[in-house]
């Protein structure tokens, strides 16, 4: 498979949640899109992990080139674990100040 | 077309297409359930390219974790369709026009990279997989 698929398909993932933070008020939907925008970039990373392999591998077939990157996948997915807990916390600390969580109520960060 | 490429275009529709309606649905319920899938077909490409380590981590703590906690605040707060703030229709379609502006620049800028020649390693090569977990690599050179 050509590498050229995973990247569009990746960009395609990154451009969908970067307009789905530029259109939606909702905090917890904004919140999503950064999460999908994470997935994009994580897919793109095995996807050059893979590539970066096979050319190693055809040098010599015990090679492990291209490990790095999977590790680099699930520190992304530990960092996106305890950014959603903390960031969920801010939401649920707004909706009990404003009883909402439409992000528009942040802009004066009073009540 | 073999049953490697038909399973990469499948995936490929399943996880675009669930993250546009993602992004249009009024109801965070459903943007949630949305979300799960394209997390879903995530995985699945993770298969596709022999990383199953990270494709089961990606659906134990994205689909399972981090996405159940998305539902229990969205269930906390007791949000649905009707309390989903409304905002002007022309900022709906700057945004969108602005995120498209994106998505051109970038195709265009990679159009012509070299990179697109390269192959990447589909169904095969061992890095990524479950049974080599613990295994001492250094051992083996």
């Amino acid at each position: 498979m050509l590498i050229n698929y995973y990247i569009f398909l990746s960009l395609a993932l990154f451009c969908i949640g970067i307009v789905g933070v530029l259109t939606r008020r909702n905090a917890i939907i904004i919140f999503m899109c950064i999460e999908l925008m994470l997935n994009a970039v994580n897919l793109l990373l095995v996807a050059f992990s893979k590539m970066h392999h096979l050319t190693a591998a055809a040098a010599d077939p015990n090679a492990i080139a291209g490990t790095d990157a999977q590790i680099f996948v699930f520190f992304i997915m530990v960092v996106a674990a305890a950014e959603v807990s903390v960031g969920l916390a801010i939401i649920v600390m707004m909706y009990r100040n404003v009883h909402s969580t439409d992000v528009n109520f942040l802009n004066r960060l009073k009540h | 077309m073999n049953i490697i490429q038909i399973l990469f275009w499948f995936l490929s529709v399943i996880a675009l297409f669930s993250a546009l309606m993602m992004i249009t649905s009024k109801n965070p319920v459903h943007s949630v359930l949305w979300l799960i899938l394209t997390f879903f077909a995530i995985s699945g490409h993770y298969i596709l390219l022999n990383a199953q380590f990270l494709a089961i981590v990606n659906i134990i703590v994205y689909a399972g974790a981090i996405m159940v906690l998305f539902l229990f605040v969205i269930m906390l707060m007791n949000l649905n369709s009707e309390t989903e703030p409304q905002k002007n229709r022309w900022l709906k379609m700057a945004g969108a026009v602005s995120g498209g502006c994106l998505l051109l620049v970038l195709v265009a800028a990679l159009k012509d990279s070299e990179l697109l020649k390269q192959q990447a390693q589909v169904n095969e090569g061992y890095i990524g997989l479950i049974k080599n977990l613990g295994k001492n690599y250094s051992a083996l050179m």
